[in-house]
């Protein structure tokens, strides 16, 4: 019975996802709309390409197909038995030559354009990280402002146990805000593996090598809420990491400034502070759920052997100066990323007094944030 | 010479080789083309029902949004196998058949020129594809990093990735024995009079294909042991920790990886200009322009390997140089499609199911090659790199082109090697049912791809359900519908209408002057060709 009702519901849950699914851009055939020039211009280019194709293809196949209407044996034709036209084999290499020289043209126009990453407005770094983006404002108005773009999807939707809300999968706590009609130069890096920064909406898409910094740009012309993916396979969660571009109005752009500088002043006075044990318990289960979850698991048993357990394992229940290393530098190698760039000392006293006394974990050991602060010198 | 000919007197005369092993061992011991290229197609079925499998475990998982059957590790092992799986043990594997079959015999050979080689490039095969089959299996899974094999991502994968790079230099040793074989089989063996450009098409297309697999196999073989070595060894080729770059990597692994796609084209062109002038009744149009094609073809494909790397960030001019070396390819093929309808033009047609498959190739291929031409325009590939529309693109031409041609070949040639007819209206059965659900499955992948779909997910947002839904329906008829394929060629192995030495009305070249079934060996003695042009 039980079975039973949960296949039904099920089925009601797919009915349902199916008709929102219809709701929204459903059977959408071409690119999205674009927010900026240089997205109208991809548009205009593959409309351009659709019309000589699909020409060519209509010309080439109407032949094929009256030959094989006209020229078949059924209907008593005889074969002839040409084999060579010079003329004609000159005249179907060169022509299509020259149409393909007339598509060039313009996609040179389009590419020198799109690679113009000279007098930006405002400079952010996105870095890739298993798997999730970070974001540092690095030049022009708000620069010094950064954090971390987490998928805000919960799990229970993905493995289906509560219904899909309208953004599903492209959902993040904390939105890239930019300001409307600005030139945003986006510099792309990775910590770990190759990720690869895609809003379609803007028509960028720029890989994000660990140990380079490579470069894009763009211009929104209109404000609302563009949204990505990660589009180069980056591991298990490659699916899960979204981008979400929310472009606002220069004023709302300047308070939205003023308020994350506010943040993060509060942030940095953190180091001198003692928190209880609890406290950190608690603080330290949300920062693992957003970070340290995907690989070793709510339950704390890993996925290994790519991805071990810390229950029972030897640096959480070793000395801590390895426990807080590992967690600051990372691991050579393997998935294990540097969070010590990521998260603030108060996170990462958080999670690692979190990882130590976490399922069967019993050391006992409460990390301050001050240690912390001592172990990045 | 004379202490040979004693020898032999102590056998009976006739068949020299009536005393070879029977049962088991005279698959494992033969150095017989024939024998050799049977394994070879039914080791390529067997890979293809392997890797098929692992598509439907995607498409099912991909069915609708969520995560239902698999989680995103195996699905990510899954696309890696599945690429792995088709390319190096199912396509080329195929083709590599059809040309230890059938090359000998078009050229007049008594056999390949290195029978004993020939047995152990087969013999390579089954170990390679055990060792990526069974990686599912050991701890932390198979690479679960596309077949593709990016690093850094590679680096942090279990021994499945070791298991993955040491079945991959297995298989390029084979290909490369393959192909040192053919090549010098085409070049040494021909029949007396039958000049380089009388040959038929088919063994132009494997001599230049054996050039490229030659070329490109070793420089693949490199890039997974330097991969290996960053694993193992300490060495930083990938890494920029340790000064090196991960790029380099795509730049080595795409050196091998465009060729190779030319590499399962081009043999699956020269089925295709066999079979149409057969059924067209009517000599192939442009022979001369068909091989400068071909031959052109192959040279651009090592320089335009960057067009899979538009947003790796390469300088401006590397990405408009590669967009016009990769937009000339276009030039070439363009040929091939506009000769293979000139051939056409004013004959005398008939549709079995070979000419059918070879026209769903014509069709859909020229489909595969214009999204081909979309995407080698980077302005445009900035949007489709890494999406669904790629998917789409290379399915087109793997499948649709390669898949379909392999098909038109394996029933041209099936009265030739079991001396039995195929089943016609059921290999019909398997044409329409195999282009209609691969059109269902694929077409709409266009679509997710210009909407903003990436690649390599196993779950997306609500926008994509709906094509999801309509490819995977496809997907699974097209599985579905290669059971039918097996089911005709036993059927017509087991029996079936008995086959004339030349089945085809409109089929020329020296195969089809032996007996069908083809003896065990044959042209024993060279023929003699009188013929003015001895070419398809």
């Amino acid at each position: 019975m039980g079975m039973h009702n949960k296949t039904k519901s099920r089925l009601a849950g797919l009915a349902l996802m199916a008709w929102s699914g219809m709701a929204l851009a459903a059977w959408e055939l071409n690119f999205q709309a674009p927010a900026t020039k240089a997205a109208q211009t991809v548009i205009d280019l593959h409309d351009l390409m659709m019309i000589i194709i699909v020409i060519i293809f209509i010309g080439v196949f109407a032949v094929m197909f009256y030959s094989v209407f006209a020229h078949r044996k059924s209907k008593g034709h005889q074969a002839a038995q040409f084999h060579d036209n010079t003329l004609v084999e000159i005249a179907w290499t060169v022509i299509p030559l020259l149409i393909l020289i007339g598509m060039a043209w313009p996609a040179t126009k389009a590419v020198l354009n799109m690679r113009d990453t000279s007098q930006a407005d405002i400079t952010i770094k996105a870095t890739g990280y298993q798997w999730k983006w970070g974001y540092d404002y690095l030049k022009g108005e708000g620069e010094g402002i950064r954090f971390m773009s987490l998928m805000a999807t919960p799990p229970e939707q993905i493995r289906g146990a509560a219904a899909k809300g309208g953004n599903y999968l492209l959902e993040v706590d904390r939105h890239l805000v930019v300001p409307v009609g600005k030139k945003i130069r986006v510099l792309t890096t990775a910590t770990d593996v190759i990720h690869s920064w895609w809003v379609p909406a803007l028509a960028v898409k720029q890989d994000a090598i660990p140990g380079y910094v490579r470069d894009t740009w763009f211009r929104a012309e209109k404000e609302g809420i563009y949204r990505g993916q990660c589009a180069e396979l980056c591991g298990k969660d490659h699916a899960f990491m979204p981008i979400v571009v929310e472009v606002v109005s220069a004023e709302k752009y300047t308070q939205w400034v003023g308020a994350q500088k506010q943040q993060m002043a509060a942030a940095a006075d953190e180091g001198a502070k003692t928190f209880s044990r609890d406290e950190l318990m608690s603080r330290g289960e949300k920062v693992y759920a957003a970070n340290c979850v995907a690989c070793h698991q709510a339950n704390g048993k890993g996925l290994p052997p790519t991805f071990p357990g810390l229950d029972g394992s030897k640096i959480a229940t070793g000395p801590k100066a390895a426990h807080i290393d590992i967690v600051l530098h990372g691991k050579a190698n393997t998935a294990m990323a540097a969070y010590g760039g990521q998260l603030s000392d108060g996170d990462i006293a958080a999670v690692v007094t979190y990882e130590r006394n976490a399922w069967g974990n019993k050391t006992g050991d409460v990390v301050q944030p001050a240690e912390i602060k001592a172990a990045r010198k | 010479m004379e202490a040979t000919h004693a020898h032999g007197a102590g056998h009976a005369h006739g068949d020299g080789h009536s005393h070879h092993p029977k049962g088991i061992m005279r698959w494992i011991t033969t150095t017989n083309h024939k024998d050799i290229g049977t394994m070879y197609l039914w080791f390529s079925f067997a890979m293809f029902m392997v890797g098929g499998v692992m598509a439907l475990i995607i498409r099912a998982e991909l069915f609708q949004p969520g995560l239902q059957y698999v989680q995103p590790e195996f699905f990510n092992q899954m696309i890696t196998l599945h690429g792995l799986i088709m390319v190096f043990g199912a396509i080329m594997p195929a083709f590599v058949g059809f040309a230890n079959w059938m090359l000998p015999m078009m050229i007049g050979a008594p056999d390949m020129a290195f029978a004993r080689m020939n047995n152990w490039s087969f013999w390579l095969l089954p170990p390679a594809g055990i060792l990526l089959t069974a990686s599912m299996f050991v701890p932390g899974g198979a690479a679960g990093t596309g077949w593709t094999l990016y690093p850094p991502l590679s680096i942090q994968m279990g021994i499945g990735m070791d298991m993955a790079i040491f079945a991959v230099h297995i298989l390029g040793m084979s290909s490369i024995m393959g192909s040192i074989n053919i090549v010098t089989t085409i070049l040494n063996l021909r029949a007396p009079g039958m000049t380089l450009m009388r040959m038929p098409m088919f063994c132009w297309t494997w001599l230049i294909t054996g050039f490229l697999l030659i070329a490109v196999m070793p420089v693949l073989a490199g890039a997974v042991t330097m991969i290996l070595t960053d694993r193992h060894f300490g060495t930083s080729f990938f890494s920029a920790a340790g000064g090196g770059d991960p790029v380099l990597f795509q730049h080595i692994f795409w050196f091998f990886g465009h060729p190779e796609v030319y590499i399962i084209a081009l043999p699956a062109f020269g089925v295709v200009s066999h079979v149409i002038p057969a059924f067209a009744r009517k000599p192939i149009f442009g022979y001369t322009s068909m091989v400068y094609a071909i031959a052109s073809i192959a040279l651009i494909s090592f320089i335009v390997w960057a067009h899979h790397m538009y947003v790796v960030g390469m300088p401006v001019a590397g990405q408009l140089y590669f967009m016009y070396a990769t937009i000339l390819i276009a030039v070439p093929t363009g040929v091939k499609v506009f000769n293979w309808v000139a051939t056409m033009w004013r004959g005398s047609m008939t549709f079995e199911t070979p000419m059918l498959f070879a026209l769903g190739f014509l069709f859909l291929f020229t489909i595969g090659g214009f999204t081909g031409l979309v995407l080698s325009n980077t302005a445009i590939d900035v949007q489709l790199q890494d999406t669904y529309y790629v998917v789409a693109h290379f399915h087109y031409v793997m499948v649709a082109g390669a898949l379909f041609s392999a098909f038109a070949a394996v029933y041209y040639w099936l009265p030739k090697w079991t001396g039995h007819m195929y089943d016609e209206t059921l290999g019909k059965w398997h044409f329409w049912l195999s282009i209609v659900s691969f059109n269902i499955a694929f077409f709409p992948q266009h679509f997710l791809g210009l909407a903003g779909m990436p690649r390599r997910i196993p779950d997306y947002a609500l926008q994509f359900a709906d094509f999801n839904q309509v490819s995977t329906i496809g997907a699974f008829g097209f599985g579905l519908s290669q059971l039918l394929f097996l089911y005709v060629v036993l059927k017509a192995i087991r029996g079936g209408e008995k086959a004339a030495a030349k089945p085809w009305e409109g089929a020329t070249g020296l195969e089809w002057t032996v007996p069908s079934p083809a003896p065990y060996h044959t042209f024993e003695e060279p023929p003699v060709l009188t013929e003015a042009k001895g070419h398809a």
